[in-house]
């Protein structure tokens, strides 16, 4: 199971990188493989505002679909429009090329209430 | 004869063991101030002769024997015997589609093949395996657009079907969800009232082609002007009509629905009808119903599935855009063999003879007499007369005494037209019913 450090996590399995005021989301490593081969990934449109622990999206795999939810509140300033024609970088490579949104915060310290990498992995176990 | 499968034995036993008293205990967490004390409003049960002849009595009540000028989207079309034939075979006897693609080919490939059919009709990318009614689809495709553009507003033609508005207005209801309706200039929808009415936080516009009064609509700019602000443009078709026009996806639509009922499926008070229902590709993830799709199994064997399910209810649960888990599969097994049988030229061909029929009736009808027409446009099988007295006068009279239902009372849905009678025409009117219509019609 991939669990990078320096990222932070959500309990509903969202991984989120800070860099600077923004932040990249995506699924974790554990995320993907229960949902198993994934085949659509819907995303907001960019400017749309997400609120902390709010659906922003759904993805489904063959059998299943799932909400996608904000780690942070802010606005969505970038979306990963190549999931769109290729949602499977999602299984390849989820916590590099199969990210999904970039948020301008509007909240850094809601950051605080995320989970480390270490309790994440606690979390699954 | 009793229809209650268990017998009173049988009963007791059952609530012995789940250790209740009566039936009545079942129902007690429902309070006794809910509860109806008296028995229903039922009649007495009768012996099964009796009730041949009760229900004889009210079938003989049915004028089958009219000569139907009746359109407003359900339409009389010939329907050939090989039809019934083969929706008969138990196989195909079914209003559901198949769960499990291992026992049921026959059926998905049916289904796929009427899919197939409503793309060629509509040119658009993907069909669902059909809705309850025209009606329905038109209310589905709305819930569609407003699930898609998350806007709340949206603008239907008045020139489309008052029973497909009266429905799509049911499903929005609580919904907080405004309905902006653009009144017609002359029969047709007013385009400049819908440039001005559309705004950014419109999901969709609804128009019909040809539209209810028969005319023939602009689509394309009122498409256009749909677009421009980002919202979905819906076209309500009629699909023997449409077989001699720009199909909807040439038009710019996104969404194409329709009553399939000309396709093939009889007429009657109540339905059954069969809604159809066609998207451009993006929208295929909203899309409501159940798809078929042809796939290859292990070993390269062509086969049919249901796909895409993730889209109905039973997985997305309350985020579905459509309670619909279900289609319309005998009726849409008519329209497949229906469309089958004519083929490509013989479909034509009722579009041509419906129409041309239509323009030579109106043409006699409008013939040195009292009566004109109602609007000046284009119309292909469908047209609006002016009668000298009320249209629900001269129904009345020409059922009663002539035998023909020569139209509809356009006075019951839109105010003002008491005088207006639509009229349709299909390839099955004869010349002889023809001139009959328009020696009674002039005796107003």
């Amino acid at each position: 199971m991939n669990i990078p450090a320096g990222l932070k996590y959500t309990k509903e399995h969202e991984w989120i990188k800070v860099e600077g005021t923004t932040a990249l989301v995506g699924i974790t490593d554990y995320a993907q493989g229960e949902l198993g081969d994934i085949v659509f990934v819907e995303l907001p449109k960019v400017g749309t505002a997400v609120k902390t622990m709010q659906p922003f999206g759904t993805i489904e795999a063959v059998k299943a679909v799932s909400d996608l939810n904000a780690p942070v509140s802010g606005k969505v300033i970038e979306i990963n429009s190549a999931l769109e024609s290729d949602p499977t970088i999602i299984n390849r490579d989820t916590y590099g090329e199969g990210w999904m949104i970039k948020i301008e915060m509007s909240d850094p310290a809601e950051l605080e209430t995320l989970l480390s990498s270490e309790r994440y992995e606690k979390l699954l176990k | 004869m009793s229809y209650i499968p268990n017998t009173d034995e049988d009963r007791c036993r059952m609530l012995k063991r789940i250790g209740v008293e009566g039936i009545d205990d079942l129902f007690r967490p429902i309070p006794q101030n809910l509860r109806l004390k008296k028995p229903l409003n039922l009649p007495q049960a009768l012996p099964e002769i009796d009730l041949m002849r009760e229900i004889e009595g009210l079938a003989g009540k049915n004028r089958s024997d009219l000569t139907i000028f009746a359109g407003g989207g359900i339409y009389d079309h010939f329907i050939p015997a090989a039809i019934d034939t083969i929706i008969s075979r138990p196989e195909f006897v079914t209003a559901y589609t198949p769960y499990q693609a291992e026992v049921s080919q026959g059926t998905l490939q049916v289904i796929y093949e009427f899919q197939s059919h409503i793309c060629r009709l509509t040119g658009m990318d993907v069909a669902n395996a059909s809705m309850y009614d025209g009606a329905t689809a038109a209310a589905e495709a709305v819930s569609l657009a407003l699930a898609k553009t998350h806007r709340a507003k949206v603008i239907i033609s008045e020139t489309v079907s008052p029973f497909f508005r009266e429905v799509i207005k049911t499903y929005l209801s609580g919904r907080r969800v405004e309905i902006v309706l653009i009144p017609h200039s002359k029969g047709i929808t007013d385009l400049e009232r819908l440039r001005h009415t559309i705004d950014q936080n419109t999901a969709c516009v609804v128009m019909a082609q040809p539209n209810f009064f028969g005319l023939i609509e602009d689509v394309e700019t009122a498409s256009d002007i749909a677009h421009k602000d980002t919202g979905l443009f819906i076209e309500a078709i009629d699909p023997v009509a449409v077989a001699l026009l720009k199909t909807p996806a040439d038009c710019g639509a996104d969404i194409a629905i329709g009553e399939g009922q000309p396709l093939g499926i009889p007429l009657s008070f109540g339905g059954p009808l069969l809604g159809f229902f066609a998207v451009k590709k993006d929208l295929v993830r909203q899309m409501p119903g159940r798809l078929v799709a042809r796939t290859v199994d292990e070993v390269g064997n062509p086969g049919f599935v249901l796909t895409l399910q993730t889209r109905e209810q039973h997985i997305r649960r309350e985020k579905a855009t459509s309670n619909i888990c279900t289609n319309q599969a005998l009726c849409a097994t008519s329209a497949a063999v229906y469309l089958s049988l004519m083929g490509r030229k013989g479909f034509r061909q009722v579009a041509l003879l419906s129409m041309e029929k239509a323009h030579r009736t109106a043409e006699k009808l409008f013939e040195r007499s009292n009566l004109k027409p109602y609007f000046e446009g284009s119309f292909i099988r469908e047209f609006v007369v002016r009668t000298p007295v009320p249209a629900a006068t001269v129904i009345d009279r020409l059922i009663e005494h002539k035998s023909i239902l020569p139209g509809i009372d356009l006075g019951r849905f839109y105010k003002g037209m008491e005088n207006a009678l639509l009229v349709a025409l299909t390839e099955k009117r004869t010349d002889e019913e023809i001139e009959a219509l328009n020696k009674s019609l002039r005796e107003f």
